[in-house]
């Protein structure tokens, strides 16, 4: 199949192998999406029958031969044909009366990469071309290092300024909140598996143990969310260290395998220990976040005083959305402000030397098993927080919130960003919860645009989204050459 | 004679079932430096990691300044002023130059540490021009600078070099040998090394031991150990 694909880049198209490289694929494609999409199970009121989409499949099928024919063009070197096809794609997702948004979605995309990979080849096919490129991506990299350290706080102020901007309804106020939630979990995740290196596959049970210790403390014991956030923290910290302890002379995979097992028992816990935890039911009525004691809800409890009452402003269910969103942002920049300085202090540097090699660190007089447990407790400790937040903002846990899963998405989420970076895992976090929102018109079709976003970033990032360690240190006096 | 600054006495170490030491015994003054050499498999790193914890000595003893080592872990016995540099050199990878030389200082006293560092840039100035250069960016002999360099940022009594010539330039293997020299003649640090190269280790040695199979088999002053004639035979190639 590969046949056009691997000839060398600047040959002369060989036409009918072209062609038939594309009518293959697109006949495999077929084949392979027959019983994915080409039959639907569906309710006719008498029962069960199958809906038929062959429409959608034959359409589909005619996208990647065009799409697959204009790459052969591209590297044959006729990319006036790959442009061609590419406007002809995203003319077609644009106007064309196409059966479903999923087309509509697949043939645009599709037209936009055929787009940028005809103007590449053809710009690069040009001598003067190749050198304007060479000279781009040198003058990128002057920029990445002038910049780089700008963009961290460029995303700040997005951040900030979000919530006051026109289009902050519920929906991107929700949104954010979710990023936030899971930028502050990456950074988190990051000192464990960033920083000291070790393999955590179970860290969802840290933010579980936060949840459930707000959600506990909140409903039979009336703490406030203030009172039980250090808490918490505390709580899965020494979780951290429990669970930690027994399995740190474990290297790499075995270590991962464990942590996953780990991650699992305390979920089952949850789940059987009834008594304790009302299993499967979940705790709900859990009070959300207050500000100086204010609630944010329309009516205040008796002898409480709510927020708009405070603030002598109309009532708006937004309010409250914007609390939560500035609270975890807080907390979020206090993970990262903690990890940033933890990573000058001896404790910090010693995370990353054992990441680097473990042997070395024992004869400098480190001892490993304590380094790991800090960096184990202290990484427990802001998913510990980050649960109690959770609690406090969805006012209902359950077992099904801390399934393997999460656990997954946020190792992730430290992968793609780039080990130990700690604006890949915002960038990160953005692409991988943000985009399959964004995409939710896709229905289903959603966790294909997360996988792809996956393997895209692998593909072409394969250290992750930011792959630069920062020194912490860089000496200012008669610098280098 | 005072008491030696390292004392081994016949130990005994093992893998698994496989016995690598056999009754070694050895001492290191306080200012020597003493050169261990011996064949490929002659146990001679064995014995230093052994002095170092990992493997533990199954029998003997091992002391530092009179204090019993051997039951204690590897970096117990790193705090207590042994500073190794590990064979085949494991500096930080992802870590510039500088930040490896600070991970030696951690169990220093910070107070040390500027004079400590200027110390080490004197004995090495190609890792002051490569400060900020990542460890796994080095060629090897810097990369053998860096890891002694990072020894020596915690003031140790006793430095344990394994192999510090291996596979490096000659020219840069002077320079090393030459700089050991400079460490222990200069600054009062007790030095102990393995080597494989005999004919540069004795000569920079105040005294050896040659060990085969797991034996002690001929101990005596560098320059002794250069003369004798098993030596030259079995390990100098005929020098």
């Amino acid at each position: 199949m590969s046949l056009a694909i691997s000839g060398s880049s600047t040959g002369v198209l060989d036409w009918p192998a072209a062609f038939k490289d594309a009518l293959v694929t697109a006949l495999v494609a077929g084949a392979l999406g027959l019983f994915i999409v080409g039959f639907r199970t569906a309710d006719f009121g008498k029962g069960l029958g199958f809906e038929y989409q062959f429409v959608d499949l034959a359409i589909a099928c005619g996208v990647i031969f065009a799409g697959r024919f204009a790459l052969s063009c591209a590297r044959g070197g006729t990319s006036v044909v790959t442009l061609l096809l590419g406007a002809g794609l995203l003319a077609i997702a644009l106007l064309a009366p196409l059966p479903s948004a999923f087309l509509r979605t697949v043939s645009g995309l599709a037209g936009v990469a055929l787009l940028v990979a005809g103007t590449w080849t053809s710009v690069r096919g040009t001598s003067a071309g190749g050198g304007r490129i060479a000279a781009l991506s040198a003058a990128s990299d002057v920029l990445g290092t002038r910049v780089f350290p700008w963009f961290g706080a460029a995303l700040l102020g997005v951040a900030v300024v979000l919530p006051f901007m026109p289009f902050a309804d519920q929906k991107v106020m929700d949104l954010g909140i979710l990023i936030l939630t899971y930028v502050m979990l990456g950074w988190g995740l990051n000192i464990v598996v960033g920083l000291a290196g070790l393999l955590d596959l179970g860290y969802v049970a840290f933010y579980a143990v936060g949840a459930y210790a707000y959600a506990m403390l909140s409903t039979q014991h009336g703490w406030s969310f203030w009172m039980c956030l250090p808490v918490a923290g505390m709580l899965a910290a020494t979780f951290g260290v429990v669970l930690g302890f027994p399995v740190l002379r474990l290297r790499g995979d075995y270590l991962a395998i464990v942590t996953l097992g780990f991650g699992e028992i305390i979920r089952i816990v949850l789940l059987n220990w009834t008594d304790f935890t009302q299993g499967p039911a979940g705790i709900g009525g859990i009070p959300s976040a207050t500000l100086f004691g204010r609630v944010f809800a329309e009516n205040a409890p008796a002898g409480g005083q709510t927020f708009h009452e405070w603030m002598e402003i109309p009532f708006s269910a937004n309010h409250r959305l914007i609390f939560l969103y500035f609270v975890v942002l807080a907390l979020a920049l206090l993970t990262n402000f903690v990890t940033h300085r933890l990573r000058r202090l001896p404790v910090g540097r010693a995370w990353e030397a054992l990441r680097e090699d473990e042997v070395a660190c024992q004869a400098l007089g480190i001892n490993p098993t304590n380094t790991k447990l800090t960096a184990f407790a202290i990484g427990a400790m802001f998913a510990g927080f980050a649960g109690t937040f959770f609690a406090a903002k969805q006012r209902f846990v359950s077992p099904e919130s801390f399934v393997f899963i999460e656990s997954a998405i946020i190792l992730a989420i430290v992968v793609l960003g780039g080990m130990g970076s700690q604006v890949g895992v915002v960038l990160a976090s953005i692409i991988l919860i943000g985009l399959p929102e964004w995409f939710r018109d896709l229905g289903l079709y959603r966790m294909l645009v997360f996988g792809v976003a996956m393997v895209l970033i692998m593909v072409f990032k394969p250290r992750g989204l930011i792959s630069r360690r920062e020194p912490t240190i860089r000496l200012e006096t008669g610098g280098g050459p | 004679m005072a008491e030696p600054l390292l004392l081994v006495a016949g130990v005994e170490t093992f893998y698994g079932a496989i016995q690598a030491l056999h009754g070694v015994s050895l001492e290191v003054n306080r200012g020597e430096i003493v050169a261990l050499i011996g064949a490929n498999g002659a146990g001679k790193s064995t014995l230093l990691m052994t002095v170092c914890g990992s493997p533990r000595a199954r029998a003997g003893r091992i002391a530092f300044e009179g204090e019993e080592i051997s039951r204690l872990r590897t970096d117990e016995i790193a705090r207590r002023g042994i500073a190794q540099v590990p064979e085949g050199r494991r500096i930080f990878p992802r870590m510039t130059v500088f930040e490896n030389l600070q991970m030696g200082a951690t169990f220093a006293d910070p107070a040390w540490f500027a004079a400590d560092i200027e110390r080490v840039f004197g004995l090495f100035p190609r890792l002051k021009e490569r400060r900020d250069q990542r460890g796994g960016t080095l060629s090897g002999g810097e990369q053998q600078m860096l890891a002694i360099g990072r020894a020596l940022m915690s003031r140790p009594k006793m430095l344990l070099l394994d192999e510090p010539s291996l596979g490096l330039a000659p020219l840069i293997v002077r320079q090393i040998f030459e700089t050991i020299r400079l460490i222990a003649r200069d600054e009062g640090t007790t030095v102990f090394l393995v080597e494989q190269n005999a004919f540069g280790a004795l000569r920079l040695a105040d005294r050896g031991y040659v060990l085969v199979n797991g034996h002690i088999r001929l101990t005596g002053t560098g320059a002794e150990l250069l003369a004798d004639p098993q030596v030259r035979a079995a390990y100098l190639g005929g020098h």
